[in-house]
Order: C-alpha cells, then sequence, then structure tokens
C-alpha cells in the first residue's frame, strides 16, 4: 500500500460549509470540523447528546436527502456536506403556568399551527433522538398530556424538527408547554419530596451541613468517596 | 361481545366527551366492545379539494393502517371494520379509501410510506386497502337492528319531542353517505326505537357553517339560528345530533345566534348516544350531561320528562 492510498483509506473527504477537508474516518462530526481547525462557540455543549446545541444538517454526495444529526453523536462518512444549525428563531411564546390550565385549547391558543399537521412524519424523521414527533403533536392535538409527556421524554429541544415541519409547527416546544402542565398539574405529586422539603426547612439537617462545611476539602474529598451509594 | 377497531378522533376526546362516553357504554350494551386504535392521529379533518392532494390524505390513511396493524398484531382478529362516532372522521376516513380505488394513487402513497420503515415512528408497512370505515349510526342499523335496540330500552323516552339533525358529513357526497342524503331516516328509526316522538325537522341536512365557527360566527350565528327555528316551530324540546362540530354551533353558538334575533327560544342540543344511555337505564356517568360540555343545559327538560 502506497502512502497515497493509505491516506485514502483511513480518512474521509467531508465538506464543511462547502469547503473539502480530509479528516480521519471515525470521527463524529464535531471532532471532524474540530480536526479541520474549527473552534467551537456555538453549536457545541455536553457533547454526549444531551444538550441538544450541536443540530446539525447534512448530504451525502449522490444523495438528494438532507439529513439531520447531532454533530457530537453522527460519524463523518465519505461524502458528507455538513452545515450547523446553532440556534433555531422558532416561535416561543409567553405564557404563566399558574394561569394555564391541562386541555388541548392551550395548545389552540399558544400555538394554532398544531391544527394544520398533515401527519406526514417529517418531523418524526428529523429527529436525532429518533423520537415519535408527528405522534406527539397529535397527541397533544387531543390534549392527551401524559402522552406527549412520555413521548417527547428524551427531546433535547435541538430545533431540527420545527425546521422541516412543512405545516410550521413548533413541536419541540409544544413538548416544553405540554410537560410543565403535565409536571404541573396532572402528574401525582411525589409524597416524599414534600415531606423532605419540610423537613429541610425545619432545620433537621442544618447540624450536619454546618459540620461538612467546616471539613477541609481533602476530608471532605475521602467523606464523599466513602459515601453510601444506594443499590440501582 | 364482538370487539371491533374504534377510532375516536380529537373531538370525541375533548370538547365532544358526551358523544364517546355515552356511545362506548350504549355499544357494550348492545355487545359491542370498542377497541381504540392503540395508535392514531388526527383524521385529517378536511381531503383537499386540489388536483394534487396526496398529503392531504396522509392522515386518514395511516389511521387506516392502524386497524391494518391491529390484525396483525392479534389485538383484533380478521376485522377490518373501524368505527367511528364523529362524523367528520367518518367522512375523511371513508374519502381516503374513495381516493385510493385509484391504483396509480394507492402506489404514491405508499412510496411515500415505505420510506417510513426505517424510522421510529414510521409505519412499518404500506396500506393494503379494504378497511372499511362504519359511522356508529350504520352499526346500530345494519350490526346491531332497531329492534335489539328496543329490547334494551327501560325507560321508554315517552313524550320527550325530539328533532334529528344530521347536517352533511355523513350523507354527502352520495358515494360515501349512509343514508339517502336528501332523505334520511336512521336517526328518526333510532329514537322511534326509544320510545321518543320524533318532531319533523326540515333543516336536518342543511349545513351548519362548519369552521367558519372560527373566523366568521356571524355566519354560523345565521344559520343556527336557521337550523333552530323551524324544529322548534315544529314542536321540538331537544335537537338530537351526530356530529360533534354540528353540535357546537347548534348548542354554544345559540348565543350569538340569539343576540342576531331575539325571538330565537334556547333549546339543548343532545348526541343521539346520549339519549340512548338514558332511555336504556344506564348509570347517569354514562350519559355525559353533568361534564359541562352543554351550551344549553339538557337537565331541566330530563328532569320535567322524569328522566333524570
Ligand atoms: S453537544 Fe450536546 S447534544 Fe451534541
Amino acid at each position: 500500500m502506497t502512502e497515497a492510498e493509505r491516506e485514502i483509506k483511513e480518512k474521509v473527504r467531508i465538506y464543511i460549509m462547502g469547503r473539502e477537508y480530509k479528516v480521519p474516518a471515525g470521527l463524529t462530526i464535531m471532532k471532524a470540523m474540530e480536526y479541520a481547525g474549527y473552534r467551537f462557540i456555538r453549536s457545541s455543549g455536553c457533547r454526549g447528546g444531551f444538550c441538544g446545541a450541536c443540530a446539525t444538517i447534512y448530504r451525502v454526495k449522490g444523495d438528494y436527502k438532507l439529513r439531520m444529526a447531532l454533530a457530537c453523536q453522527e460519524t463523518v462518512e465519505d461524502g458528507m456536506y455538513i452545515s450547523q444549525i446553532p440556534f433555531t428563531p422558532a416561535e416561543k411564546p409567553i405564557y404563566n403556568l399558574e394561569e394555564l390550565s391541562p386541555s388541548a385549547n392551550v395548545f389552540l391558543e399558544y400555538y394554532p399551527e398544531i391544527a394544520k399537521c398533515v401527519s406526514c412524519n417529517t418531523c418524526t424523521k428529523a429527529c436525532p433522538q429518533d423520537l415519535e414527533v408527528m405522534d406527539y403533536v397529535q397527541a397533544a392535538l387531543r390534549g392527551d398530556f401524559q402522552e406527549v409527556a412520555s413521548l417527547s421524554f428524551d427531546c433535547i429541544a435541538c430545533g431540527l424538527c420545527a425546521t422541516r415541519c412543512p405545516a410550521e409547527i413548533v413541536p419541540y416546544n409544544i413538548a416544553l408547554l405540554a410537560r410543565r402542565l403535565y409536571g404541573k398539574y396532572v402528574m401525582p405529586k411525589a409524597k416524599h419530596v414534600e415531606e423532605r422539603i419540610k423537613e429541610i426547612e425545619s432545620g433537621k439537617f442544618n447540624e450536619e451541613i454546618q459540620k461538612l462545611m467546616d471539613t477541609g476539602l481533602r476530608d471532605l474529598k475521602e467523606i464523599y468517596e466513602k459515601r453510601e451509594i444506594e443499590p440501582e | 361481545m364482538v370487539k371491533i377497531p374504534y377510532y375516536p378522533g380529537c373531538a370525541v376526546q375533548t370538547t365532544a366527551r358526551n358523544y364517546s362516553i355515552s356511545g362506548i357504554a350504549v355499544a357494550k350494551k348492545l355487545g359491542i366492545e370498542l377497541v381504540e386504535l392503540p395508535k392514531w392521529n388526527c383524521c385529517g379533518v378536511f381531503p383537499s379539494l386540489a388536483t394534487d392532494d396526496l398529503m392531504r390524505h396522509l392522515a386518514p390513511i395511516r389511521n387506516l393502517i392502524h386497524v391494518q396493524e391491529m390484525n396483525e398484531n392479534g389485538i383484533v382478529q380478521n376485522e377490518n371494520r373501524v368505527i367511528t362516532f364523529c362524523s367528520m372522521c367518518y367522512h375523511t376516513l371513508k374519502e381516503a379509501n374513495l381516493f385510493l380505488k385509484d391504483a396509480e394513487k394507492m402506489e404514491k402513497i405508499n412510496t411515500f410510506l415505505e420510506r417510513e420503515k426505517e424510522f421510529v415512528g414510521g409505519v412499518k408497512e404500506g396500506y393494503k386497502g379494504g378497511v372499511e370505515a362504519l359511522d356508529f349510526l350504520e352499526v346500530l342499523r345494519d350490526i346491531v337492528g332497531y329492534d335489539r335496540i328496543t329490547k334494551e330500552v327501560k325507560k321508554p323516552l315517552k313524550g320527550l319531542k325530539v328533532a334529528p339533525y344530521y347536517g352533511c358529513l355523513v350523507l354527502r357526497p352520495r358515494e360515501i353517505g349512509i343514508d339517502d342524503p336528501e332523505n334520511p331516516t336512521i336517526l328518526e328509526d333510532i329514537l322511534e326505537a326509544l320510545g321518543a316522538e320524533v318532531i319533523d325537522n326540515p333543516n336536518r341536512t342543511q349545513c351548519c357553517g362548519s369552521y367558519h365557527t372560527v373566523d366568521r360566527k356571524d355566519i354560523v350565528a345565521k344559520l343556527t339560528y336557521d337550523n333552530l327555528v323551524y324544529p322548534i316551530r315544529n314542536g321540538a324540546e331537544v335537537i338530537v345530533t351526530c356530529c360533534p362540530l354540528c353540535t357546537f354551533n347548534l348548542d354554544h353558538r345559540q348565543k350569538e345566534a340569539r343576540k342576531l334575533r331575539r325571538d330565537l327560544q334556547e333549546i339543548p342540543v343532545m348526541y343521539y348516544t346520549q339519549l340512548m344511555a338514558i332511555a336504556f337505564g344506564l348509570d347517569k356517568q354514562f350519559w355525559g350531561v353533568d361534564l359541562g360540555l352543554h351550551y344549553v343545559d339538557p337537565k331541566p327538560l330530563l328532569k320535567a320528562k322524569n328522566l333524570y
């Protein structure tokens, strides 16, 4: 194998906003961009697929389809045209949860476009988290808060669904509103949390906390490492 | 108990809960278990009138596919029928099937859906055709039969003067209508089976104003006036409906209609399934009259007739 051949074998050709780079195969889009010399001041956060900052749109040479991904999760492919979407300027109305109630009308009021959903599933295809986006939009439309909350639980609000919806619906913000209302009004209250809050407020743990605060860093580390961990 | 797939639609899950709550209970009493589709989306509401209308049919077709899946997953056995209460849902599901009679369109839709296979949340198989949408009224006429209905009556609606109102979606266009588009009788027949006094309603197949109710309340108010004033003149005490949108317009728009024409008397509007639940002597929770969904409260009338 000649040097040139080896290089071709181990590297892939990608295009970042139209400009060609050769990067090692196997890197994520994010690492590949850094390899090519980019330094992220936006479009990067957790690097673990949790924060939704790294929404990316790409197309592979020879394919007509635009695809969506998280840059920190997707591996580069040869012939990838890449561009990032650091921010989606989608509609996000201001509301006061105290004044709302968990009914389907809430969505029609704040996100009336929701009624235009034609069930094309384009949002679902765009979701890098593999969520059933269209199905939670539909559940919202009929006021099924529990369903929206559970189907959208892993949403990281990258905004890609909203950029693709032909009806200009903003699924991820609808889901956020649904989960907020679900948590506030529908979900059963966690009794033990309320009790613990009362205990804290009554000062039950003050002494213990004070003791920790008076402990030096080294001892504190040791205490931390030896702490009891609840079995999974 | 026969198990038949049931497509609720958004309306009967929200503003028309009184329809589904009473309807499901009535069906059960008549030996039909309505099995809700494990997954469903909006019916599509309106089939598009444009020639390039494929996209607009996707929503109902997805629901038909979900019925197909119920058979594949063994939730129902060899059951290609799907029942709806809402006339709008019935209409779009039925229209979608009609539309797919065109093999080329069927192929186009299935080619589009084919690409969903690789996605979580996408349909795994295209539509094979053959799922039949049934309006619950048809079920009562053709599967249950009026005699069986009469047999279940514990409290005949004697002396209750009821005027039926069909609207258009279950009657027109003719190819998908459940009854004669000009002179339907299903509602009348059911009401008679319940022992009610049927009042002639010359406006029973008129338009209710439909979605104009959102942004042109004035248009709907006028129609509501017309649609109510004739049956009232004929002596009706309650209007009986089969469509959530008609019901909303006939009931809630009475407020605007009375502003327009003061001579309009208030009249309660109820679903036929509610009257069935009452006549069958089902528990009050299945009547759907205590959910705060009626604009004109039907309870005073029911009390006056010794039914509540
Ligand atoms: S950087 Fe947080 S999801 Fe990619």
